[in-house]
């Protein structure tokens, strides 16, 4: 039962996490362009410092990993760097090029009905397997 | 009041990776991993979201404005165009070669530094590269 109960708990705090922002602020939550936002847009409240204000509520947020509930599957020994600048690169390059990723697209765009969302989520929950297929 | 809102849905974003752990890349991994050993909890998660999500898009046609903005700023163009392809085609064999996407991607400079670094500074020259590519493209 906790096996599903957490991923569940966790999805609920995402999804209201993006349901208040769209409400109060009018905007998707997509963290890739929240990063890209505040890494490269012009510095104003709106356009940079939300962006990453976000973020670091995020980073703060994510530590209470193993605080508030106990770790069920250890992390990864530590993967080569080489592997990870790679997966890095891809991810930072593509989530600009095809503008969301598992936030935007994957959960505010699914919910709102796009079709651009849907479509982008297929390819990449696709790829993603197919590449763990390919590597495992 | 922005400012609370704003900095109160990035916790709440990352307490949810953290409570469903989209934190650590094995779990993420281990989902993508459909003919292993494999591990359904990524569907509860974005299910339960995107539930909650609905629910937000029904409350939000029912409002003239956005509670904090003078103006909704949703994406309303449908065209499925080679930039969305290629890119999520990128951007998912980025994801799954390591097993993070951005948001557990920028807690792992917290949960997991030795990973967490390299990744998240690889996607900002990722994201550099398209910006300074973007804007070239946009001169010309």
């Amino acid at each position: 039962m906790t096996d599903i109960l957490y991923p569940i708990l966790g999805g609920l705090c995402i999804g209201l996490s993006a349901s208040i922002y769209l409400l109060a602020t009018g905007k998707i939550m997509g963290v890739s362009g929240l990063l890209s936002q505040a890494l490269f847009s012009p510095p104003s409240m709106n356009t940079k410092w939300l962006p990453l204000l976000f973020l670091i509520g995020t980073i703060i947020g994510g530590a209470s990993y193993g605080v508030l509930t106990h770790q069920t599957v250890p992390f990864p020994d530590p993967r080569s760097p080489l592997l990870l600048i790679a997966s890095g690169l891809l991810v930072g390059y593509g989530t600009r090029l095809g503008s969301g990723c598992t936030s935007g697209h994957g959960v505010c765009g699914i919910s709102r009905g796009s079709i651009r969302s849907l479509v982008a989520t297929a390819i990449f929950m696709l790829t993603a397997i197919l590449t763990v297929m390919i590597t495992k | 009041m922005m400012i609370f809102i704003t900095l109160l849905c990035g916790i709440l974003f990352g307490v949810g990776l953290a409570l469903s752990q989209m934190t650590n890349p094995a779990v993420v991994l281990g989902f993508l991993d459909i003919l292993g050993n494999w591990n359904p909890s990524l569907i509860f998660v974005m299910g339960s979201a995107i539930v909650v999500g609905v629910i937000s898009y029904a409350i939000k046609n029912g409002l003239q404005a956005p509670w904090l903005a003078k103006n909704w700023s949703v994406p309303t163009h449908s065209h499925i165009d080679a930039k969305l392809v290629i890119g999520s085609t990128l951007f998912g064999i980025g994801w799954g070669l390591s097993g993070y996407c951005p948001g557990p991607g920028l807690t792992a400079l917290v949960n997991n530094p030795q990973e967490g670094f390299y990744f998240i500074g690889a996607v900002i020259v990722g994201s550099g590269i398209f910006y300074i590519q973007n804007k070239r493209l946009s001169k010309a």
